[in-house]
């Protein structure tokens, strides 16, 4: 009824009102993917743009070539298919990580009391808005071998020898769980927020033990942010590269990394679109699985 | 009883490992030995020695710069964005815009950031424009992903407005555009401020973009801090570094204070409202809408 009364006013700025963001992010977020598939299909070349074109039409003939050696090369080059697997690795154990770690914690801030809550929702959101090159930077110094880390465990005596952490991989999965847990915590709040207590109350008045009650009644009912919260940790972390730069060694393969080397170091854009393209590939399932519980959010469903 | 304090160790725990790093930075920067790791008293020398150095501060005003006009603009495309997502529930296209408007949440820095180079270079090619590569396409970039952030903020705001008031205005027979300048941005007017403060702060960070996207002599400062901190830790960047937290800690500090003080009195005004209406029903005149504290009255 409301949205009727709505809509029957709406029409006159209504294409305007929907066209304006849909071009905008048409043209600078969907149209530029479709550039990345065409020069993925490229040569490398010495020149400004640094490739070849991919068509041309000379005496009436339209030539399309279409280059596969960048894809021939990514999927025989050792480097870059363990690089997509170190990807994979390192956002999925950070997922898990970030998930064990942050569910107790929104958990614990979602029965908090209102003032006590609206604080630790402020302390858990302020560094989501701080530089993440700040947090990583922060950890260097820490972690480095005489970094203050080393300097403590050595003065307490745990150790007779500074220990290499920086520039190893656990570096990079201290890093990744440091920068990326307030990412996870912010919609698991969201989601158990709305839980309705009664329901735990009404499991254990029926003699459920406190672990089946959140095993068989949290969980289920906190799914949806779960999804949110995995899915906004893992796709950044795939391609991340300012942690695996600074913070990782020799032994860190990340894609992130790999694709930046190639584009900035080597100017090989059509070898930097071909990795682009199929860690695409390799995310859109997440990606479209994190557009559902979105959407579902966005359209106000609990 | 007992996973109720078992997750209150874990959350302080956790908010520990958070902040810990962050104020161990902070101190650090006050340390007077040129050596990072040893302490040689407290100084400020660092920080008088940053505002000598012209490269840093060029890129810091730039950086401030692109910021401001983003902010401006990522708080107008996403409130479009979110107001559409909110309020306009069918139309052609809905679910891929829905999906536009979420995607650069979680889409890898370096997938757009190579992507819209190469849109730069590809349009740069075929119409000339844009002719170089600097802070225009810089805010091009930002604008685009801080938007997101925008939308999110100021739809969840929507969602949870009373609809009724909107409806009250049309029905007395103000425009579309009337209602959404005069009721509907009154109302949503803290999450505008919030998505505006977010955006300035997100891209006063944003490194990965800006190095895809910027030119010769556009540099920012998280790109200048980056091949900085590259070499391994420096006092001076403890110093900027730590301006940086202190910059964005108050932001959002004042961001969170604003929208709790709007909230309490938007509450407050709607209470007062009620009580209003119940004794004088003739309240609604035509005069109310000019005077924001009656807004609510037609509630």
């Amino acid at each position: 009824m409301k949205s009727r009364k709505l809509k029957a006013l709406m029409p006159t700025g209504r294409h305007a009102v929907i066209g304006v963001p849909f071009l905008w992010l048409f043209l600078f977020f969907m149209l530029p993917f479709f550039i990345v598939l065409k020069i993925s299909f490229a040569e490398a070349d010495v020149a400004i743009p640094p490739y070849t074109e991919i068509y041309s039409f000379v005496e009436q003939k339209l030539q399309v070539i279409l280059n596969l050696g960048n894809y021939v090369m990514l999927s025989e080059d050792e480097l870059y298919i363990s690089a997509y697997l170190g990807s994979l690795k390192m956002a999925f154990i950070s997922t898990v990580l970030c998930l064990v770690i942050g569910f107790p914690m929104a958990y614990g801030i979602a029965r908090a009391n209102k003032d006590t809550q609206t604080v630790l929702l402020l302390l858990i959101m302020m560094p989501t808005w701080t530089a993440i090159l700040i947090r990583v930077y922060a950890w260097m110094g820490i972690l480095s071998n005489n970094g203050l880390l080393n300097a403590f465990l050595l003065h307490i005596g745990v150790i007779s020898e500074p220990l290499q952490i920086l520039n190893t991989n656990l570096a990079v999965y201290i890093g990744v769980v440091y920068s990326y847990l307030p990412f996870m915590v912010l919609p698991l709040f969201a989601n158990l927020v709305k839980h309705d207590l009664s329901l735990l109350e009404a499991g254990s008045d029926l003699g459920s033990t406190n672990f089946n009650n959140f095993w068989k009644i949290t969980v289920p009912l906190a799914k949806n942010g779960i999804i949110a919260g995995c899915m906004l940790v893992f796709i950044p972390v795939v391609g991340e590269f300012v942690i695996p730069e600074l913070l990782g060694g020799p032994e860190t393969l990340m894609i992130g990394k790999v694709l930046w080397q190639e584009f900035f170091n080597n100017r090989d854009w059509p070898v930097a679109s071909a990795l682009a393209v199929v860690m695409l590939a390799i995310l859109i399932v997440p990606i479209i699985l994190f557009n559902r519980s979105q959407a579902k959010e966005l359209e106000g469903k609990a | 009883m007992k996973r109720f304090s078992f997750s209150n160790v874990m959350l302080v725990l956790g908010l520990l490992f958070i902040y810990m790093p962050m104020v161990i930075l902070v101190i650090y920067s006050f340390n007077a030995s040129k050596l990072v790791t040893v302490w040689g008293g407290w100084s400020v020398k660092w920080y008088v020695g940053l505002l000598d150095n012209t490269q840093l501060m060029n890129s810091v005003g730039r950086s401030l710069e692109i910021a401001f006009y983003t902010a401006i603009s990522a708080v107008i495309l996403g409130t479009l964005a979110a107001f559409v997502l909110t309020r306009i529930t069918r139309f052609k296209g809905r679910t891929l815009f829905g999906g536009l408007v979420t995607a650069p949440l979680v889409m890898p820095e370096v997938i757009t950031g190579l992507s819209l180079l190469l849109l730069f270079v590809a349009m740069a090619q075929m119409i000339g424009w844009p002719q170089e590569r600097g802070i225009l396409t810089i805010w091009i970039a930002h604008t685009t992903f801080c938007a997101s952030y925008v939308a999110v903020v100021v739809s969840a705001r929507l969602r949870e407005l009373d609809m009724s008031i909107e409806e009250a205005a049309m029905d007395l027979g103000a425009k579309p555009w009337k209602v959404f300048m005069l009721i509907t941005i009154p109302m949503i007017a803290p999450s505008l401020a919030a998505g505006g403060m977010m955006s300035f702060a997100l891209s006063l960070d944003d490194l990965v973009l800006a190095s895809f996207v910027s030119g010769p002599g556009s540099t920012t400062l998280p790109m200048e801090v980056f091949s900085a901190v590259r070499l391994g830790v420096k006092p001076e960047i403890n110093a900027v570094a730590s301006l940086i937290l202190l910059v964005v800690s108050i932001f959002t500090f004042l961001v969170w204070f604003f929208s709790r003080k709007a909230e309490k009195r938007r509450l407050k005004a709607i209470q007062q409202a009620m009580d209003e209406t119940t004794g004088a029903a003739n309240l609604a005149g035509p005069d109310s809408r000019r005077d924001p504290s009656q807004q609510h009255a037609p509630a």
